[in-house]
């Protein structure tokens, strides 16, 4: 399979994910995006040095990925992904910060390898909420939950149509390139004039087809608004989940769970 | 009732850059009837279905859908009142589900939103895809993408309803589920299509276009087993009237 074809149904498989049945998936978008939001406000806001009292946040990504059904290992391969960006951002702190923190028997830990590992902490830790909100909650239900927290209609509004036509337009993509490896044979490297003609036949099809799409909305009634029925309600569990898994948080960031249990243990 | 006509004068239409598509059409569709509208490819059909609600505005000559006469200021009325079903339902339906497709025109209208759950389920359920309501459309196959494109439009109830190739590229059990969706509807109906048999099914009545212009208008089983005209518009006889 092409390269290409392969990013394509990876997105698919994301948006497919989305629309499975789970208690996670049942939530509401609102509540979701909030208890995301509160979850990465949280581990964004502990100091440069922390490790330890980061760790039992973990619970929930993993919660949300058990209870939502959705393949670890897709999770990390996303992770990986993005990975080597986050590395470059802490990669010199061991080199410029070499105080000593820890000491394992003559084993000296420099704050700079600690602040990196915080970071890469922090970065699993968001990045796979974010990727396991999206898994979970139909994009759809994002955007209404977007609208009904007063973001902005016309941002809405764009980020459903991006999402109705990137799929289209993936797909043309897709078909175009298979198109040209087939008769490009073993070619690998495409010339800057091909590229540029693709772009080119690309951007024409797409401007062509807003027009049929404007056609399309105008024949219906189309007068500058999109209507959006409201179709989410908060309900009781929504509201036990949100409190619960809230206030998790908040004690988690504010007392040392991993300290005090070690110890209560010790 | 006898104020579903549609009606063509002498209409031109030509395009900005250059194209002349129509070069004076003219018929009279009455209430109720079924028309196919069949001709060569780049022939205007596709321009003269763009007329028909009011996409585009002739160049000359007049159109005129029930008593109302097409011009800037009747096109979003005449809207309302014709259905128009395109050729690629990738661009009709725009909505990031099939339900929020669908109540796309009837919230458009302005209609309590019961009334618009009422009538969206209504018309997945003529258009026998119910079952699709809270999909997306990008995980729809095309026959199913063309059902809800038809449910988007009899949800605004119109009174005519315009189709564009609905067939294209349908499976046989798909375009023959179509087939018997599209007798069951009262609407006045106008289709274009390459597929001959369709439209020998459906309609019972038939214009044949040519340059631009009406070739001929008639009886759909006269003017479908007409070889030398159907030759001439590179067409052929309807398949299931062909000898083998």
């Amino acid at each position: 399979m092409l390269a290409f074809d392969k990013e394509y149904f990876n997105i698919g498989f994301l948006d497919t994910l989305s629309y499975k049945h789970s208690f996670v998936h049942s939530l509401d978008p609102r509540i979701k995006l909030l208890t995301t939001l509160a979850f990465i406000l949280c581990v964004v806001s502990f100091p440069k040095y922390e490790v330890f009292q980061i760790i039992p946040f973990f619970f929930f990504p993993v919660f949300i990925l058990s209870a939502g059904n959705i393949p670890l290992k897709f999770i990390l391969k996303k992770l990986l992904v993005v990975s080597p960006f986050v590395l470059f951002v802490g990669v010199f702190n061991p080199v410029f910060d070499t105080e000593a923190i820890y000491s394992l028997n003559g084993f000296v830990i420099s704050k700079g390898w600690v602040s990196l590992l915080s970071i890469m902490i922090r970065f699993i830790l968001t990045v796979s909420a974010a990727f396991l909100l999206i898994a979970t909650t139909s994009f759809m239900g994002l955007c209404l939950a977007l609208e009904r927290m007063k973001v902005p209609k016309v941002f809405v509004v764009q980020l459903l149509f991006l999402y109705r036509y990137l799929f289209v337009l993936a797909g043309e993509t897709m078909r175009l390139i298979r198109a040209v490896n087939m008769r490009a044979f073993d070619r690998k490297n495409l010339s800057i004039k091909l590229f540029v003609s693709i772009t080119g036949t690309l951007f024409m099809k797409t401007i062509e087809r807003s027009e049929r799409i404007y056609q399309a909305m105008c024949s219906r009634g189309f007068d500058g608004e999109i209507r959006l029925l409201k179709r989410y309600k908060i309900n009781f569990t929504d509201t036990v989940f949100a409190l619960a898994t809230i206030t998790v948080f908040i004690i988690l960031r504010k007392y040392d769970i991993t300290n005090m249990l070690g110890r209560a243990l010790g | 009732m006898s104020h579903h006509i549609v009606e063509f004068k002498d209409v031109y239409y030509t395009y900005p850059d250059g194209t002349e598509a129509l070069k004076g059409v003219t018929f009279r569709i009455h209430h109720g009837e079924s028309v196919g509208i069949v001709g060569a490819n780049g022939t205007g059909k596709s321009t003269l279905i763009l007329q028909m609600n009011g996409f585009l505005l002739p160049t000359a000559g007049t159109i005129r859908i029930g008593d109302l006469q097409l011009d800037k200021k009747t096109r979003s009325e005449i809207g309302k009142k014709v259905g128009v079903v395109f050729q690629n339902p990738d661009d009709q339906l725009f909505m990031p589900t099939v339900f929020d497709d669908v109540s796309f025109g009837p919230l458009n209208m302005g209609l309590t939103i019961e009334r618009v759950i009422e009538r969206v389920d209504e018309a997945l359920r003529t258009a026998g895809c119910y079952e699709l309501r809270d999909r997306p459309p990008h995980h729809l196959s095309l026959g199913q993408k063309r059902a809800v494109t038809i449910a988007a439009v009899i949800s605004m109830q119109p009174d005519i309803l315009a189709m564009d190739e609905p067939a294209a590229s349908l499976d046989p059990k798909a375009r023959r589920q179509l087939i018997t969706l599209l007798k069951g509807f009262k609407h006045t109906k106008i289709i274009t299509s390459h597929d001959l048999d369709l439209i020998l099914d459906v309609c019972e009545r038939c214009i044949v276009i040519a340059n631009g212009k009406v070739k001929a208008d008639g009886p759909a089983r006269e003017i479908l087993l007409n070889q030398q005209l159907l030759d001439e518009n590179n067409l052929e006889l309807p398949l299931s009237l062909q000898r083998r």
